[in-house]
């Protein structure tokens, strides 16, 4: 996996936290800085396609890790 | 990108029906969305600081029931003194469990990302409600305000 500047564990939560989570801390985090997120949400793998489209964020990565999704989502 | 606009209004003040226009509304809005949520009638329940909210399985034969209760408790004993509390803290258990978001944490997201909160002031009025039990930070309006927003809405939900 590539490197990333900042984590957010959204392990456990269920939607929309995690999206709720990652926007936040993409709010703190400068444009072009990379997000590293992780999930338990099964949902959240097309919930985090959708919030890349529809906020011009780009999901770099996404796959499934040992049970847990995880992803990579560069700031905009 | 143009922003986009979602207009909700919320009826209902039960456990269950609280969550979609807090759900949707915290969800349009990490999305860019600029939105606006009307509470009127039974939904001015999800705007009490103190949210008490309960759930009931009488009338709503879609509700699942654990270790088929509905089998053994037909729809006169859902009525039963006890049940609808018993039902509430089940699902707030459950809920819990399975990392659902609070109402109050949800609610709170939707402040925080700037989801405008409209009290129907008719509402008020007709029950008598005291708004000094509300959370602050909400307008408190009638239709016609509704209207200057959702006529511009790109969605529009009756919740």
């Amino acid at each position: 996996m590539a490197d990333f500047d900042q984590e957010l564990d959204a392990s456990g939560l269920n939607c929309p936290l995690p999206i709720l989570r990652a926007k936040k801390t993409l709010n703190g985090m400068e444009s072009g800085q990379v997000l590293h997120i992780i999930a338990t949400d099964p949902g959240s793998v097309k919930d985090f396609e959708a919030f890349a489209n529809q906020t011009g964020n780009e999901l770099m990565e996404s796959k499934e890790v040992g049970g847990k999704f995880e992803f990579l989502i560069k700031k905009a | 990108m143009d922003e986009k606009k979602l207009a909700i209004i919320a009826t209902k003040g039960s456990l269950d029906w609280a969550y979609p226009p807090f759900i949707l509304a915290s969800t349009a809005a990490a999305l860019g969305y600029e939105t606006e949520i009307f509470f009127t009638f039974y939904g001015l329940q999800l705007l009490k600081k103190d949210l008490d909210l309960q759930v009931t399985p009488l009338g709503n034969p879609g509700m699942p029931m654990p270790m088929g209760m509905d089998k053994w408790f037909p729809v006169l004993g859902l009525a039963l003194p006890g049940m609808q509390g018993m039902m509430t803290s089940m699902m707030k258990k459950k809920m819990a469990s399975k990392g659902v978001a609070g109402l109050a944490e949800l609610r709170e997201l939707c402040q925080e990302a700037e989801v405008k909160l409209i009290a129907c002031q008719m509402t008020v009025d007709l029950f008598e409600l005291d708004t000094a039990e509300f959370i602050d930070g909400i307008e408190y309006a009638g239709a016609a305000r509704f209207f200057e927003f959702a006529g511009e809405s790109d969605i529009c939900l009756y919740i």
